[in-house]
């Protein structure tokens, strides 16, 4: 029969191995690749662009269009998409005065910024591509800095309603990386090179941005119907 | 001892479910291994926090509490009533009627049940009820009159 030393000696090695085998089961899940990501330079195929202009908010017959070329990694563009976005959308957008067209232009620095937009670019598969967009801005203190910040927009994914079983697949094929990059390509087209940047009739606007200086903006060029 | 040991290996038991959950719910490791995805349902509810915490980062740091109080309670002698253990019991009591109201809000408010959850509920109170067998073996031996002083054999 074992003495009460030798239990407690085996009681700790049991322990030991135990936290050994946990720590390293944590580990692993921590450490383990991302399970999806989103290429850059990807060749652009005629599929990615075609029938696509970017994600389009307002009416189709609003006198001014405004682009957008953001990156969801970006400060700047977060600000711009929590805080100044509703204003306009308030007072631009639904009052049909301006049609919004938002451009992925994501930065090279920011390294989930395509795959923030390959989530936006799944949630709209399931008509959900603003909410998930506009979580994503919300959120980014939270997945900009994680190690899979993936599995944080799966999380808004799920809080928004989404069918995850589509999505995951969407997630997975990548299918939207050349539409990401076309978006991208774009962007330098016109002369893009910084984030936020709008592009108004043939204009670039670089820079911070409120509200106020957007609805001025539009005010001298459309003025409102009296 | 045995009934310490089996508190200090079902609060690392524990421990380690909250950690898994807490690395999930803070983006540090992938999907969560579930089955159902009702586990999701859960740590994405408003009610995966509590008090501005997230119940999992509460799991976490009791669990640690717990498995701290058992590794202090084992380097007691073995007949003696132990601090730690009377602690252990208070706290997985306490432990368990949380574990209690968060399992009713799985059931009847968010209609969805994480096996997570209720692997760390059963942990609980498993814990809680390893904690009164101790500490009714210890006030058995505390009232057991021995003309011998404690030894590791008293039990």
């Amino acid at each position: 029969m074992a003495t009460p030393q030798a239990g407690v000696r085996r009681f700790y090695t049991i322990f030991a191995v135990l936290v050994v085998v946990g720590l390293g089961i944590l580990a692993y899940l921590i450490f383990k690749p991302q399970t999806v990501s989103i290429p850059a330079n990807v060749t652009v195929q005629a599929s990615d662009t075609s029938g696509f202009r970017g994600y389009i908010k307002g009416s189709p017959n609003a006198p001014i269009e405004i682009t957008e070329y953001a990156d969801f990694q970006c400060p700047f563009c977060q600000t711009f998409a929590t805080l100044q976005m509703p204003t306009i959308d308030e007072r631009l957008i639904q009052t049909g005065r301006v049609r919004w067209r938002y451009r992925d232009f994501p930065l090279q620095q920011h390294p989930f910024s395509r795959l923030a937009a390959h989530s936006a670019a799944c949630a709209d598969e399931q008509g959900k591509y603003w909410q998930q967009h506009l979580r994503i801005y919300e959120g980014q203190s939270e997945w900009s800095e994680a190690r899979d910040a993936g599995a944080i927009f799966r999380n808004y994914a799920k809080a928004n309603g989404l069918d995850l079983g589509r999505y995951d697949a969407c997630m997975k094929s990548g299918k939207y990386a050349g539409r990401i990059q076309a978006s991208y390509n774009e962007g330098v087209q016109v002369g893009v090179n910084s984030t936020p940047t709008l592009l108004i009739g043939d204009r670039l606007y670089k820079g911070r941005f409120d509200s106020d200086a957007i609805i001025k903006m539009v005010d001298s060029l459309a003025p409102r119907s009296k | 001892m045995k009934y310490r040991m089996t508190a200090a290996l079902l609060s690392l038991a524990g421990l380690f479910i909250s950690a898994y959950l807490y690395l999930y719910k803070i983006g540090k490791i992938g999907t969560l291994a579930c089955g159902t995805g009702a586990c999701e349902t859960v740590q994405l509810s408003q009610w995966s926090r509590f008090g501005g915490l997230e119940v999992s980062l509460i799991g976490l740091l009791g669990y640690a509490l717990l498995l701290g109080l058992t590794l202090v309670a084992l380097q007691h002698p073995p007949s003696s009533r132990s601090w730690p253990m009377t602690l252990l019991l208070i706290l997985s009591g306490l432990g368990v009627a949380f574990t209690g109201y968060l399992t009713y809000l799985e059931l009847f408010v968010i209609h969805a049940i994480c096996r997570w959850c209720v692997g760390s509920a059963v942990i609980i109170l498993g814990i809680f009820i390893v904690g009164l067998l101790e500490y009714r073996r210890t006030q058995r031996s505390a009232g057991r009159t021995s003309p011998y002083p404690e030894t590791s054999l008293t039990r």
